[in-house]
């Protein structure tokens, strides 16, 4: 009987923990955007590299051209 | 004209078909402007963007250039910048163009570009851009130029910024409150199992432990989860208009007091399960409901066109000032494409000024030194400065907005289907509720308040509630999916009820602004190449469609050019003589289709052809618009009726073609037509078309690229799927017939329940089975009904 109420208690606070922390994540905008974090985490950071690589080769076509 | 369009050969940039091909290292590229992002990236070894996702990039073809100068005027970066520091400032920019992957890892690297950027935050849902920058490196203009110059020009309004902050908030709110009634909900049933499933007398000390849990637990689910249906209740009392919260609030009141009566008084476990999880459900159908598509704006008004700022003569110095700061006399000076602000005088010289914006007319129109010129209209040629005549606010073009049509509030016309059912509903649950009373007073006086609360707790239309949500809800995502995004998912209830369809023409029937032209007869490489140089030389809106159409290179130089005014041009290019005109100019003397507007060509007094310019009708409309049928009332253009013939050719016999409509009269016509008992749908795309679509029962605007400015409305629909329309409201129409059938699902069940409540055998037990299985299997059914509808009414017609 006692050990019910103590492992009621128990669940109950870990409980309202889970709650407050979702508020919580809720309330510092962690769920305003579930794309671009999932994206942004396999973003890297190429190393520079030693010799910029020049385009070789000049445009064709006239670049006066406009629309 | 046959211009060669390798087809093969798509823009390493922007992945649009290359009519005339730039060519870098081996990339190929379709216009300079994709080449020079493509240069920048590369020089700032930030080439990873097209690996992430090819051909990433947004073409840069139709890009407006504008300058950002504005931007750093004082109390513009004040409004814009979210904080501003010596050393530290950050901005949150709007950019319609975010689109993948690539989009999110260029903008996050714009460091790289430019040192001064200190972070920049992409939020992909919202397509905005926080950027974190140093103002003594980097000024907001160039930050700005810098983004447009990528691609990603930023969308900047000085009134955006709290709507969106609210609309998240209120967002937010919501998930608070589903969130704790959600917890306290599966917490209760937890404690409320061991009731039901049978505890022994001798744990009576235990029972009342999770009674009082569950109290205590349920306290703020009532007065903060809650709160909103009695706060609604309240207020449709006071206006007195009873709407579903009255029965659901009553519902929910006689619940929780019944079950504070029953656990402090020891004599019942309550019905606190049945009433939380009532409320989750609730705020569920509430959520589900909610989606919006947060990156769409549908209330944009006459502001959002206008230029922010331009330049006004301020001790004879041209600085940049915000529109709404102009005064009457002030002196502004409008470059080429700019927009006039506000109504005033023509002061230097004699210029052209394209009303399509405003009227729909895309045809400019001359406008003298020292005569009047409405805000709206766009500058085409030499820079002009103009005197400040009357304020933005009091223009000609704001006027329209100060029509009453734009006052109303949409509430007030339309009394939707659900709180009409509530409303007989509620009578009934009343006369039940009264009668059994009396019945069992007679009976049973002690029991009367028991039996009573019992009616009032199951007569509560939760699954009743739900169906709305859950059927307009699941139909707005169709929607979505299939390129119509609504404001909300009571348009949809409004949509079912159409029937009159008036549609506009430039940009809604026909396919984008520009027209399609074609050459018959031969010309020679150079010769096309001439034309476009002559054509170029000239305003004339005819000869820059011409100049346009032809891609060629720009290599030679014309002289003796002469523009002919309601004739045509003629100069020597290479050696030739060419002219270009009407037929009587150039001395052609056949005869023609006398509709489409034809521009003759002559090289050395010999007429070699003549370009037809006719207007792109979208795909596959005219089978769209017989199935419409009857209900496709009127086309109603701002522009001549040179359209004319190509229009009769799509529309049925019996629609009214109206021509030469100024945005007053578009919003009449659809006040008519209302007038007569019409519920009208206005598809339209511009400005022009704004009045008549607020006017109208359901607007939509078209569009063919979501960046693009849309007039205020109730929906937005990719251009692509306009042929699919017929079918969004035949779809509209199902969604309310499912609609009505959930609810005589949810009747059913209530019945049911009643008929416990009534005879006075409504246990907890009872309530906490038949509460959820009403609701679920309501939820299930508008659901599943949605979406079976839709496979059969849109995906099949798709493939």
């Amino acid at each position: 009987m006692g050990i019910i109420i103590l492992l009621i208690s128990i669940s109950l606070v870990i409980a309202v923990g889970f709650l407050l922390s979702f508020l919580w994540s809720m309330k510092s905008g962690q769920f305003d955007d579930t794309y671009s974090p999932s994206v942004r985490m396999l973003f890297e950071d190429k190393p520079e590299p030693e010799h910029q690589p020049e385009p070789e080769s000049q445009p064709e076509s006239a670049n006066d051209e406009k629309k | 004209m046959t211009t060669s369009v390798a087809e093969s050969v798509v823009c390493f940039h922007c992945g649009e078909p290359c009519e005339d091909i730039t060519w870098l290292s081996d990339k190929p590229f379709c216009c300079e402007g994709c080449k020079t992002v493509f240069e920048i990236l590369s020089a700032n070894n930030l080439c990873t963007y097209y690996q992430l996702d090819g051909q990433a990039g947004t073409s840069l073809k139709n890009a407006r250039t504008g300058s950002y100068a504005y931007l750093d005027a004082p109390e513009v970066r004040q409004k814009l910048l979210s904080f501003d520091s010596p050393d530290l400032s950050r901005i949150m920019f709007h950019v319609p163009a975010v689109h993948c992957i690539s989009c999110i890892w260029l903008l996050e690297n714009l460091r790289k570009l430019n040192p001064g950027v200190i972070k920049a935050e992409v939020s992909f849902g919202l397509k905005t851009v926080a950027i974190a920058f140093d103002p003594r490196q980097v000024k907001l203009s160039e930050l700005a130029s810098l983004l447009a110059a990528v691609g990603y020009a930023p969308v900047i309004a000085l009134d955006d910024g709290q709507d969106t902050v609210t609309k998240s908030a209120s967002g937010r709110t919501l998930v608070y409150k589903l969130a704790i009634a959600g917890f306290c909900f599966g917490n209760i049933m937890l404690f409320s199992f061991p009731e039901y499933l049978g505890l022994d007398q001798h744990d009576g000390s235990l029972k009342s432990i999770f009674s009082w849990l569950n109290l205590a637990l349920s306290v703020p689910v009532f007065f903060y989860s809650a709160s909103e249906y009695f706060v609604s209740a309240f207020r449709s009392f006071r206006q007195k208009q009873i709407n579903i919260d009255v029965p659901i609030a009553a519902g929910l009141v006689a619940l929780f007091l019944r079950s504070t009566f029953d656990i402090l008084s020891g004599t019942g476990p309550g019905y606190l399960d049945s009433f939380t999880g009532l409320v989750f459900f609730l705020l569920i159908g509430r959520w589900f409901q909610g989606k919006t598509y947060e990156s769409l704006a549908f209330d944009r008004d006459f502001k959002s066109y206008f230029p922010l700022a331009v330049n006004r003569l301020v001790d004879h110095v041209w600085k940049p000032a915000i529109i709404y700061d102009l005064k009457k006399g002030d002196i502004l000076k409008i470059r080429n494409m700019e927009i006039v602000p506000a109504d005033s005088i023509l002061k230097d010289h004699d210029a052209l000024f394209d009303y399509s914006f405003v009227t729909g007319e895309a045809k400019p129109i001359k406008i003298k030194k020292g005569e009047r010129v409405y805000a709206g209209g766009r500058l085409i040629g030499q820079p002009a400065t103009l005197t400040v005549e009357k304020i933005t606010s009091q223009s000609h073009l704001t006027s329209l907005w100060n029509n009453e049509t734009f006052r109303k509030t949409e509430e007030r016309q339309y009394q939707k289907i659900i709180d009409r059912s509530a409303r007989k509903f509620t009578w009934i649950v009343i006369a039940l509720a009264n009668v059994t009373a009396g019945v069992w007073y007679v009976l049973a006086p002690h029991q009367m308040w028991l039996v009573l609360t019992s009616v009032l707790m199951v007569a509560c239309p939760c699954a009743l509630a739900l169906a709305a949500p859950f059927t307009f809800g699941s139909m707005l995502r169709v929607f979505g999916k299939h390129g119509l995004y609504l404001k909300n998912a009571d348009v949809i209830e409004r949509l079912a009820a159409i029937d009159a369809v008036v549609f506009d023409k430039t940009g809604t029937v026909t396919y984008g602004r520009e027209p399609v032209v074609e050459f018959t007869g031969d010309l020679t490489g150079l010769e096309r190449e001439a034309i476009k140089i002559l054509t170029a030389a000239s305003t004339h809106p005819l000869s820059m469609i011409i100049s346009r159409s032809i891609h060629a290179a720009h290599t030679h130089d014309l002289s003796n050019f002469k523009e002919r005014p309601g004739k045509g041009v003629q100069g020597v290019i290479a050696g030739k003589f060419i002219k270009v005109g009407s037929a009587e100019f150039v001395g052609f003397y056949e005869k023609l289709d006398p509709q489409a507007s034809v521009v003759f060509v002559s090289v050395d007094e010999e007429v070699r052809g003549y370009f037809t310019i006719t207007v792109k009708i979208r795909p596959q409309l005219k089978n769209m618009l017989a199935r419409l049928g009857k209900k496709c009332v009127a086309l109603l253009s701002g522009d001549n009726n040179a359209d004319k013939a190509s229009m009769q050719k799509v529309f049925q016999p019996f629609v009214t073609l109206l021509f030469n409509q100024d945005p007053h009269d578009k919003l009449a016509f659809i006040q008519n037509l209302q007038q007569d008992g019409k519920k009208v749908m206005m598809v339209g795309d511009g400005l022009n078309d704004s009045g008549a679509l607020k006017q109208s029962n359901v607007g939509l605007a078209i569009s063919d690229d979501s960046g693009i400015f849309t007039p205020a409305c109730d929906g937005i629909l990719d251009g692509t799927q306009l042929n699919n329309l017929d079918k969004f409201l035949d779809l509209a129409r199902y969604s309310s017939i499912i609609l009505k059938i959930a609810f005589s699902i949810s009747f059913f069940y209530n019945a049911i329940a009643l008929s416990f409540a009534v005879t006075g055998h409504l246990t907890p037990l009872v309530a906490a089975i038949l509460m959820p299985v009403s609701s679920i299997s309501v939820v299930g059914f508008s659901t599943l009904a949605v979406n079976f509808v839709a496979r059969r009414k849109l995906v099949r017609a798709l493939t």
